[in-house]
């Protein structure tokens, strides 16, 4: 249940490929990968950086990936975070869940990412063409971390 | 002697990242230490006077304002998290 906190890019397609042929009995990999916009709020974002609260990140994150196993049957779940400084169209993170069949890997993908949305320490700054901003949460995120309280599994 | 952290938001607008602050026997829940910060004035009073929407970890785990902590314990401030 690999974590990874971390400035440098990430190869998608790589990371996939080694959830997929961990083991032979996974038939289904989910993966979502989140990427710098180049307009946020009405306006253009030319540069986003990214602040963490190292330690603590790391836990939330393995915390997040925990409540999923015990929600679902999954083999295997990565979770990688970029923080520093982003142009558009960088990746931001992937989250990328193994299984057996489609529909836990589905689930449990979404899950992590509804979590870490609302629960993993980052903090995101945007510089605009009118200057420097962080980014206010939203309460869109919050519903969507709060729907799986009511799903009955 | 209380580790307290500050990120994002906090950090610039305090002017800092960390402190450390003896802990007082007024302010042993996440709800009193933000009011004793509060106190301070000015831009902590801003921070702090429950207007604006503030997360507390107590040893990097998240925890309502509820929360009590103890002697050595780290404790974080932060705003709304906006990650992913």
């Amino acid at each position: 249940m690999p974590v990874r906190v971390q400035t440098e890019d990430f190869d998608t397609g790589a990371e996939i490929s080694r959830l997929r042929l961990a083991r032979p009995d996974t038939g289904a990999v989910v993966a979502f990968v989140g990427q710098v916009r180049d307009l946020n709020e009405g306006a253009d974002v030319s540069t986003l950086t990214l602040e963490h609260y190292p330690g603590m990140t790391e836990k939330a994150l393995e915390s997040i990936i925990q409540q999923a196993k015990s929600r679902w049957e999954f083999y295997d779940a990565l979770v990688i975070h970029r923080v520093g400084t982003l142009q558009p169209l960088d990746q931001i993170v992937l989250v990328a869940v193994s299984g057996a069949h489609r529909g836990e890997a589905f689930a449990a993908c979404e899950f992590i990412m509804d979590y870490l949305k609302t629960e993993a320490p980052f903090w995101k700054k945007e510089q605009t063409g009118t200057g420097e901003r962080w980014v206010e949460a939203r309460s869109s995120d919050d519903n969507a971390r709060q729907r799986w309280n009511k799903t009955v599994v | 002697m209380l580790t307290i952290l500050y990120f994002a938001r906090l950090k610039e607008s305090l002017g800092t990242a960390k402190e450390d602050l003896p802990l007082s026997q007024d302010a042993t829940t996440i709800q009193g230490l933000m009011q004793h910060l509060a106190a301070r004035g000015e831009v902590w009073q801003q921070e702090f006077d429950g207007c604006r929407p503030i997360r507390a970890a107590i040893n990097q785990e998240l925890v309502p304002n509820t929360a009590s902590f103890k002697d050595g314990d780290e404790i974080a401030f932060f705003p709304p998290v906006t990650g992913g």
